[in-house]
Parts: C-alpha cells; sequence; structure tokens
C-alpha cells in the first residue's frame, strides 16, 4: 500500500492573451479563468493510479488563495480521496516557501499516523516556472527526488519512473519514500464522471493556515513582452502558393539554388 | 568569479552551454571584470576534453573545473549538484550560471538547495548588477518577471536562446583544473539506472535542427502527416507538433514544441494548421523565419509569423512537396 500527496497550483489560465494587475505584481486573471498545468494534470493521474494500484490512498495539496479549492475538487472528481489546502497569497511565496509548507503538511501528518510514501508534484508551475519546488521540498523531507518523469509505478518499497532523457527514455529506481515532479506526455488525465463529482463535493478538505516564515519570491514587477506590430507578407492562398514558397525557400538558403 | 555550468554533448559543449558562457561573461565585465570560471562535470575522454577546453577558450574562460570521477559518468542531479557545489565554494564564485535546460535547472535547483540560496529560473537579461536585478520569462514565456537576486551566490539558468553564442574578443587558453568531488553514495540514490534509446527521431534532433515542419489541430488525424513528414525530409529537418496533437495521442510527446515540450530555434519554422496558442509560441518564438500555413488570416500564427500562405495544408503541402520535387 502506498499513500501519495500530489501538489496542484491554481494559475491564470493564460492561452490567450495576458493582462497584468494595475501594479504589476500579479496576473489579472478576472476574464481568463484559472487552471492547473498540464503536468499538474497528470501528476494527479499518476497519484491516483498508484493508489488504486497499491490500495493507499491519494491526498490532493495546494498552497493557494481559499479560492484554490476550485483545483482541489477537480482532482478529487477524478480519483484522490481528501485535500489539503494552506491558506496564502501564493503571489507572495518563493518556491522555498511553498516547499516548506508542504513539508510541514507531509510531518504533521505523519505524526498524526499517514506517511506519504511519494509526493508527486508538476515538473515546473506554469506560472512562475521556478523548477525549485520538488527539489526544496525533497532536501526538506529528506527524500531523493526525480524530475522530468512521465511514468511511475511502485513496486513494494521501491519506485520505478521513466522519463525523456537527451539519449532517450530514462528509467529510474529508487527505494520509497521519494519526491517526483512531474512531466506531462506519458499518462492521459482521465475525465471526471458524474459520481466522481458527486464524491468530490463531499469529500474532506483540510485548511491549515501558513506558519512558515517567508522567504519571498524576489518579485520585483512583472512586464510584458514588447507587442510587435504584424508584419506578415502572405505569399499567396491555396495550392497555387507553392511557387512563391519554394522561392522563399531558396532565397533564404534553406533549399540549393 | 562567475562560473558556468558547462553541459557536453558529441559535439562538445552544448549550444545552449555557450549561449549561457557568452551571457555570463557579458555579465562578468559589468560586475568588474569579474574571471569567467566554467565547470564541467562528467569524465572527458582525451579527444573530448581537447575539444571542450578549445571551445570555452574561446568564449574567454579562464579556469575549467573538471570533476573527474566515474560516478558521474551515469547522471544523478544530486551528485553532479554536490560536484557543481564544489567548484563554486573552491571560487568561490559570486555567480553561478547555467543552460536553461531540464538538466541546468535540475542541478541548479538542488545547488541553491544546498546552498540556502534563493534561484532564478529562464534569465533572459540582467538588468542592474547591483543590486542584482534580473528579467526572467514566466507564464511560458508570454510575461517576464523583474526579479531580485541578493544572495551570494546568486544563482541562474540562462533562457534557451536568449543569446547568440559569441566568441571572446580575445581568446583563452583555459587552466584545467581536475579535482575529486564530494559525492556521497546518498547522492546516487536517484541515479538513471538505463537509458532506453526507442526513438531515432528524438527530442534532441527536433532542438537543433535548422528546418522545423509543424503540425496542429488542422492535420486532422493520425493519419493527416503523411505529406507533413514528406515536407520534413525534402527540407532535412524535423518534424514538431502543438500539444494539442499530443493530446490527442496522434503523435508522441518527445515532438511536442512548446511550454510543456521543447524549445526550438531553427533557421526556419514552418507551423501547418497550427493557430498559434501562447503555449505554442513559448516554444517556436526564437525561430529565425516564420512561415505559417494556416486557413485563418487572423491565426496569432499567422500574424506574427513574418510569411504565410492561407489555405488547407492538406492541399498546399503536397503542392509544395511537387514544386520541391520538380526543382531538385
Amino acid at each position: 500500500m502506498a499513500n501519495v500527496l500530489v501538489c496542484v497550483k491554481r494559475v491564470p489560465d493564460t492561452a490567450g492573451e495576458v493582462l497584468l494587475s494595475a501594479d504589476g505584481l500579479s496576473v489579472d486573471a478576472r476574464h481568463v479563468g484559472y487552471t492547473v498545468s498540464p503536468h499538474e494534470e497528470c501528476a494527479v493521474e499518476l497519484a491516483t493510479q498508484v493508489a488504486e494500484a497499491t490500495g493507499g490512498k491519494a491526498t490532493v495539496l495546494s498552497v493557494g488563495s481559499e479560492d484554490a479549492v476550485e483545483q482541489l475538487r477537480n482532482a478529487l472528481a477524478v480519483g484522490c480521496a481528501d485535500g489539503v489546502l494552506v491558506e496564502a497569497d501564493a503571489d507572495l511565496l518563493g518556491p522555498a516557501d511553498v516547499a516548506a509548507a508542504i513539508a510541514g503538511v507531509v510531518r504533521e501528518r505523519e505524526v498524526g499516523g499517514l506517511s506519504y510514501d511519494l509526493v508527486l508534484l508538476g515538473n515546473d508551475a506554469a506560472d512562475t516556472g521556478d523548477f525549485q519546488v520538488p527539489v526544496r521540498l525533497a532536501y526538506a523531507l529528506g527524500r531523493p527526488v526525480l524530475t522530468g518523469i512521465s511514468t511511475c509505478e511502485v513496486q513494494g518499497d521501491r519506485l520505478l519512473a521513466r522519463g525523456d532523457g537527451p539519449d532517450g527514455t530514462e528509467v529510474f529506481e529508487l527505494p520509497l519514500p521519494a519526491v517526483v515532479a512531474v512531466m506531462e506526455g506519458g499518462v492521459s488525465p482521465r475525465y471526471p464522471s458524474i459520481p466522481g463529482r458527486m464524491k468530490a463535493k463531499r469529500a474532506p478538505v483540510e485548511t491549515i493556515a501558513l506558519t512558515a516564515p517567508r522567504q519571498g519570491s524576489g518579485r520585483v514587477r512583472l512586464k510584458l513582452p514588447p507587442s510587435q506590430p504584424s508584419s506578415v507578407e502572405i505569399l499567396g492562398e491555396g495550392p497555387e502558393a507553392a511557387p512563391a514558397v519554394v522561392d522563399l525557400l531558396t532565397r533564404i538558403g534553406v533549399v540549393g539554388r | 568569479m562567475i562560473l558556468v555550468l558547462v553541459e557536453t554533448d558529441a559535439q562538445g559543449a552544448t549550444l545552449v552551454s555557450r549561449e549561457a558562457l557568452t551571457f555570463a561573461r557579458e555579465t562578468a565585465a559589468r560586475l568588474g571584470d569579474q574571471p569567467l570560471h566554467a565547470a564541467v562535470v562528467a569524465p572527458l575522454d582525451e579527444s573530448m576534453a581537447t575539444l571542450v577546453m578549445k571551445q570555452l577558450g574561446e568564449q574567454g574562460v579562464a579556469v575549467v573545473h573538471t570533476a573527474d570521477d566515474e560516478r558521474l559518468t551515469t547522471y544523478a542531479a544530486a551528485a553532479h549538484a554536490a560536484a557543481v557545489v564544489d567548484a563554486v565554494k573552491a571560487g568561490p564564485a559570486r555567480m553561478l550560471v547555467a543552460a536553461g535546460t531540464p538538466r541546468g535547472n535540475e542541478v541548479l535547483a538542488h545547488v541553491a538547495t544546498r546552498l540556502e540560496v534563493a534561484m532564478a529560473a529562464n534569465v533572459v537579461a540582467v538588468d542592474s548588477v547591483e543590486p542584482l536585478v534580473v528579467t526572467r520569462q514566466v507564464l511560458g514565456g508570454s510575461a517576464l518577471e523583474e526579479m531580485r537576486l541578493d544572495d551570494t551566490v546568486a544563482v541562474l539558468s540562462v533562457a534557451g536562446h536568449a543569446c547568440d553564442p559569441e566568441p571572446a574578443a580575445v581568446p583563452t587558453a583555459p587552466e584545467r583544473v581536475g579535482y575529486t568531488p564530494s559525492v556521497t553514495d546518498q547522492d546516487l540514490v536517484a541515479r538513471v539506472a538505463r537509458t532506453e534509446v526507442t526513438v531515432v527521431d528524438d527530442t534532441a534532433a527536433l532542438t537543433g535542427a535548422r528546418v522545423v515542419v509543424g503540425a496542429g489541430r488542422g492535420a486532422g488525424g493520425p493519419d493527416g502527416f503523411k505529406d507533413l513528414l514528406e515536407l520534413t525530409e525534402l527540407l532535412g529537418g524535423a518534424l514538431g507538433v502543438s500539444r494539442v496533437v499530443t493530446s490527442l495521442g496522434w503523435r508522441p510527446h518527445h515532438e511536442q514544441v512548446g511550454q510543456t515540450g521543447s524549445r526550438i530555434a531553427p533557421d526556419l519554422y514552418v507551423p501547418c494548421g497550427i493557430s498559434g496558442a501562447i503555449q505554442h509560441w513559448a516554444g517556436c518564438q526564437s525561430a529565425k523565419t516564420i512561415l505559417a500555413i494556416n486557413t485563418d488570416r487572423d491565426a496569432p500564427m499567422v500574424t506574427k509569423a513574418h510569411y504565410a500562405v492561407i489555405g488547407d495544408l492538406h492541399e498546399i503541402v503536397p503542392a509544395i512537396n511537387e514544386e520541391l520535387r520538380r526543382r531538385k
């Protein structure tokens, strides 16, 4: 039996245009809504799979505002059993703070008799892109850590994990407990069923106030890259444009003259 | 001194590591001519060592710290970080720089944690050196963050293709300082147990390609790639796809270009049937020339491109292929 803690972050759904708040310290997401990173959707799926395969329990955790309960419920609808919200203004926290907050929950629950053999996170947050929380968490807990992992399975007290490396698929085998940062691509997140959604509404979500000291993110301000006016040259429409395309390829040296 | 973690491949120091060296060298000059050092964490055979030393000399490196330990041949982030920490302390370095690759960011995260300092990932510019403020990519490159780094050592990774790898005005003959890193057994627990080489057209081929043909939802299905693959072959390039394509299972994930895939910087990118969501633009904006093929002339990929052809890729791409064959 392996218990899994999976961590998600509520982030603005910025598939289109990004707007900043007036003070330049955060993203104005009033008109775009919120989501979690694709990496985290895959982490939730892996957490559920590991819990199902081993008869363990999957808990979903988020460090963020009370609105992040929405993201917790989405994970509860696809197989997580309970949720934890560490309530904090995520914009003010740096990766060391977030890692410390998660480590605090893992330790507290261990004292309470529930130990998490595996902690899964997304490889990098979709908004801040710090690439650090999994590693800092692992050191705080004194556990080994893997990043960029596509698939993993628990075999007794060991973890077998795979991820894309520079020379092919890298395979890791290590003892539990461990921390794993998940990369999109290895599993397809399942869609919530109607019973799943019903269950998610009733599933317990514990709210904890953040007590850890704050190191901060070092953020001075956000800014948008200078917008370039469109300067596209339309070479033509339909297959008749093919000669113009090949002329261009020749001109820029991609095909021989 | 400023220390740069250099990654190597079959061609010696990787392109992105040489970019990081250029970035660090320019920053070193602004910090009052700080010496530039490099760390190579993995045993190198003699011919490779000669090549790497020459490349680092072209970048103006004064000293190369080489961690000579067979245990580092197989990648383990914690062990590599232990070796980098040794080189940081030997300096001592006031700044540590690496390329913002998966491994660069992973090793730096370990190092920053071990040294209890902050880290800035995917930096594109140094705004000021006193205090140190950097600009880095957030939201997959669709926004930038100015971030203050007050710790010594300042740890930062440089976003791929944030600058070109320019040789130093005066090349150097770097001194090579070999050392035995203080790697513990615990650092080796999470090492690569084995590598399964399953794909020929792997991620490395995509990120290094001179020409990339892109395919999005417009491909229509898993069988919609025949003409695109032929165009890829005719141009001697690699195929890159949007997130929709990998999410739907039409193509494998390692072909994905974007925030959750690979970042590319080819001479030519030909996105076909890709609308150009921010997620995708994050991975392809460094292409020198972009030629978009799309039915929608208002699609972001078209308006951001240099050139475009409007219409159905399934009609246009075969016509281009035929024209290319005809002119060969």
